[in-house]
């Protein structure tokens, strides 16, 4: 077993494990908590394929700013807690979790039979090159300068609507 | 690049359906809103695995933009929660059905 190997089955099981836990706990801020370390170690994973900018990026945005807005929204409304998992309409639940199965499945058959099959990997220089900060930089003010303009749009506009709606009242 | 793409690939669709059971059984609006945000992940570690073992960055760069999307959803989510919050004093998703037809 080599490092990495090593490193991918401990941040999967870490990832997988806390995003079950995360939708089956009654108390909410554990399971923001939960949802935190997912995304955590996502990152970790993130490092492994190399991408060492998408994995700082991952920790800076959500596993702070989007993770610390949601935990101060938890801290401010304070909602009561739910009754317990598969305890309210257990009918509803049976059927999410055959959806959940279905799903999962098809999703699996598709990776596994009908994916690409002359996926050509590429070298590990070639993919730490992809990762990089100047690569990515690169490509995001030659090519992808309109998405980039309209995605600080996006961001201005969603400052000023989230103001709007959370605003005492309209005067 | 000695872990197959496919192992990345069952993760993310593992917390994808996740996502998908949290927002199916959860009736709590923030616990649905962050399940959101797990499905979110989950398409961008497939797109983060196929950009790294494709040796291309736009996968990541895309990332990137998804990133930004959830952040603007994030903001906007909460501010119509809280908006909701003050105006039934729940945040059950049965009970907040004013528009259900």
């Amino acid at each position: 077993m080599s490092l990495q190997l090593v490193l991918f089955i401990v941040f999967g099981t870490v990832s997988a494990v806390s995003s079950v836990l995360m939708i089956t706990r009654r108390d909410i801020v554990v399971s923001a908590l939960f949802l935190i370390l997912n995304l955590a170690s996502l990152a970790g994973l993130y490092l492994i394929l190399n991408a060492q900018f998408i994995a700082v990026v991952q920790v800076i945005i959500y596993a702070g700013a989007i993770m610390v807005l949601f935990l101060f929204v938890i801290m401010l409304l304070r909602p009561e807690n739910e009754k317990k998992f598969l305890e309210a309409n257990p009918s509803i639940k049976i059927f999410a979790f055959i959806i959940g199965a279905v799903i999962f499945l098809q999703l699996a058959y598709l990776i596994f039979f009908s994916g690409p099959d002359n996926l050509n990997n590429a070298s590990v220089a070639a993919s730490v090159k992809a990762g990089t900060i100047e690569e990515i930089g690169k490509q995001l003010y030659t090519n992808y300068i309109l998405p980039f303009e309209a995605a600080g749009f996006l961001l201005l506009a969603a400052t000023i609507g989230a103001l709007v709606l959370a605003k005492k009242k309209f005067e | 690049m000695e872990i197959p793409i496919e192992y990345y690939l069952l993760l993310s669709a593992f917390m994808f359906i996740v996502g998908v059971v949290g927002v199916l059984t959860r009736r709590n609006a923030i616990i649905v809103f962050m399940s959101i945000e797990l499905m979110l992940n989950s398409a961008n570690l497939t797109m983060v695995a196929y950009s790294s073992f494709l040796g291309n960055s736009v996968g990541q760069l895309f990332v990137f933009f998804v990133m930004t999307v959830a952040a603007a959803e994030a903001a906007i989510g909460l501010a119509i929660i809280i908006a909701m919050f003050r105006n039934k004093k729940t945040l059950n998703i049965d009970e907040i059905n004013i528009l259900k037809w």
